[in-house]
């Protein structure tokens, strides 16, 4: 092995990839725009369409409760629907997304609510239907609201305080720093990304190195060089990996100016409040560290299958497979009650998505730290050593 | 010099079987000589050439370029050989300086010797214009001269052309033989790969008919004359590869 010999390799390909728009594309301005758009931007439109939601006032039906009409007069009074006719058709009608919600009330139940035996009152709406969900909701705390004021004029009626319905009150007071509060919201997102961005950040160099010389008839041109075999893999290989963690670098730094953006924006910083959305900074070093020997794993499983290929489509319809190989695991990572373990440790891509999750939380298990650290440098180093065992391969540099 | 002694290559084909690309080739170019391997598409020309280029490993035989062994010593083997094929391309985004000072680096020479030795080639094919220019904006000609530049930038001993022509148009084509000429002029000793039997004429001091991956004849172009009994080379070509094919 040469290194003078790997570095000259390594610098040519450096300079190629800079001039190629593509892999600039996929190496900078992705991952540079991908995550705060996606993370900012998903939450931005997400919180905008809520917001729209509830300014809406929801058209609501009242079936029967022909007999309480005080409850029905209240309910139009109180300006937070806008009550629709009575309809046979009722339940189509909030199908059909005409009627957001309804509410059944049984017979004598007015009656009923004066004695304090009143019949239940039952609602219905759209399940997963978002307008549905916030006009059940606001029907909920209309008949919530209406069963308090009657259990408190009974028990006045009675001569008895109001509280001893309610003898105590339940608070909640959250004791987490604000980073690991950040952590735990974007913990199991932030790896998904990274993950993520490594592997497409590798992709098209990988390609561009390996199949796509092979179609452009440079690598002959190469391999007719003095250079070791082994020297020229080295040096295309780093190169890959130096774009997919230069992807990972673009997308954390763009995160991190994100965040300080919001943080600033909001005044949370002032206040020295980083804000629910502060992520603890070693948490976000413990997870550059553990993505490094994924890089370099995908970086060498790239490179391997693209220079297996004898042309760039090819090679594109090996690595289609590999993207969905990588992000169920990953995405398996982010559900909530997966816990990392011994056996969950040495599978690949996932053993990071969790252990990353938890270092964003601030949660550090050095064992498993070091085992999946440890598991995914060894499957890395065992891809590096296929790749160089391949471009010294004469039946895979020129298959037919 | 070089010599190769009953060079054979097999590839191995789970559908084919075992296809021999090569078949016992055995030739020696001296230097300030040009070797012809004339053959047609298919003929086992490439895989002979790669076998010698160190690109490919031989099943069999063995071969020696300016004294090295293709086998135990592939990198000197390298280091003494320029090797220009129709198939060895440029790298688009470089330019034409870059993609020889690369060459240049990839055989061991320092920057000053790289920049020395550009300025040389540069001035005699006549690169002035172009050096600076990137590879994908340059006509075929100009990529041609990068080629050759790329080819001799470590001043190699033995050239290697795998049908250097092939789809080139007529003034290119010439400047490529005019560049082969030189070469033996230098002293380099030359193997050139071809189809076309005018090349080979005009070119080559010994030729070898190769068919079916084995030298069928070897000899001067009046030789192989003499020894078919035809005027012309073309002729002479088909007779020997084909004999049955002749009216």
């Amino acid at each position: 092995m040469n290194p003078g010999t790997i570095g000259t390799v390594y610098v040519k390909e450096l300079r190629d990839t800079l001039r190629d728009r593509r892999t600039l594309v996929s190496m900078i301005v992705v991952p540079t725009l991908f995550m705060p758009a996606l993370i900012f931007g998903m939450a931005k439109i997400a919180t905008a369409i809520v917001s729209k939601a509830r300014e809406e006032v929801p058209r609501v039906m009242l079936v029967g409760g022909a007999d309480s009409p005080a409850v029905r007069a209240e309910l139009e009074k109180s300006g937070k629907f806008a009550v629709e006719p009575a309809s046979g058709d009722w339940k189509q009608l909030i199908s059909d997304k005409k009627v957001r919600a309804a509410a059944e009330i049984p017979e004598g139940f007015e009656k009923g609510l004066g004695e304090g035996s009143a019949p239940a009152v039952t609602l219905y709406d759209y399940q997963g239907e978002l307008k549905s969900g916030l006009a059940v909701e606001q029907l909920r705390d209309f008949f919530t609201g209406l069963r308090d004021r009657a259990t408190a004029k009974l028990l006045k009626d009675r001569g008895l305080p109001a509280t001893i319905a309610r003898p105590f009150e339940v608070k909640q007071v959250n004791v987490a720093p604000p980073e690991k509060v950040g952590g735990n919201i974007l913990g199991g997102i932030i790896p998904y990304f990274i993950i993520f961005l490594s592997l497409v950040g590798a992709m098209y160099p990988a390609l561009d190195l390996s199949a796509g010389e092979k179609e452009r008839g440079t690598m002959e041109t190469l391999l007719c060089s003095p250079a070791a075999r082994t020297d020229i893999v080295l040096g295309k290989f780093l190169m890959v990996l130096t774009a997919s963690l230069f992807a990972v670098f673009s997308a954390l730094s763009s995160l991190g100016a994100t965040l300080l953006l919001v943080a600033a924006s909001s005044g949370t910083a002032a206040k020295g409040d980083p804000g629910m959305l502060s992520i603890d900074p070693l948490g976000i070093l413990g997870v550059l560290a553990m993505i490094v020997p994924v890089a370099v794993l995908f970086s060498a499983v790239l490179f391997a299958l693209a220079l297996f290929a004898k042309s760039l489509k090819e090679a594109q319809s090996y690595v289609t497979p590999l993207t969905f190989m990588v992000v169920v695991p990953v995405a398996i990572g982010i559900l909530p009650g997966i816990d990392l373990n011994y056996r969950l440790a040495l599978v690949p891509i996932l053993n990071i998505s969790l252990v990353c999750k938890e270092m964003l939380s601030g949660v550090w298990h050095w064992g498993y730290i070091g085992l999946i650290f440890g598991s995914t440098a060894l499957y890395a180093g065992s891809a590096l050593a296929l790749c160089v065992k391949m471009f010294r391969s004469e039946g895979v540099i020129f298959r037919t | 010099m070089i010599e190769a002694r009953l060079l054979t290559k097999i590839f191995r084909d789970t559908k084919r079987g075992d296809i021999r690309g090569a078949d016992q080739v055995s030739f020696r170019v001296e230097p300030g000589t040009i070797y012809g391997l004339l053959g047609a598409n298919g003929a086992g020309k490439t895989t002979t050439l790669r076998m010698i280029g160190t690109l490919l490993r031989p099943t069999g035989g063995s071969a020696t370029v300016a004294g090295f062994d293709v086998v135990r010593e592939p990198d000197r083997v390298r280091a003494n050989i320029g090797f220009l094929a129709a198939s060895t391309a440029l790298y688009a985004r470089l330019t034409a300086r870059e993609m020889i000072a690369y060459f240049g680096r990839l055989n061991g020479m320092d920057d000053r010797s790289v920049r020395a030795r550009i300025g040389v080639l540069s001035e005699e094919l006549g690169m002035g214009d172009f050096l600076d220019r990137r590879c994908e904006k340059l006509s075929t000609g100009m990529k041609q001269k990068t080629s050759i530049a790329r080819t001799l930038v470590h001043d190699p001993q033995v050239m290697i052309f795998d049908e250097p022509t092939l789809g080139l148009d007529v003034m290119t084509a010439r400047s490529i033989v005019q560049f082969v000429r030189e070469c033996r002029g230098r002293g380099k000793t030359v193997i050139y790969s071809t189809h076309v039997m005018s090349e080979a004429e005009k070119l080559c001091d010994r030729i070898g008919i190769i068919h079916g991956g084995a030298i069928r004849a070897e000899g001067t172009v009046t030789e192989l004359k003499a020894r078919t009994g035809e005027s012309d080379l073309e002729e002479s070509f088909v007779r020997i590869v084909a004999p049955e094919a002749r009216p």
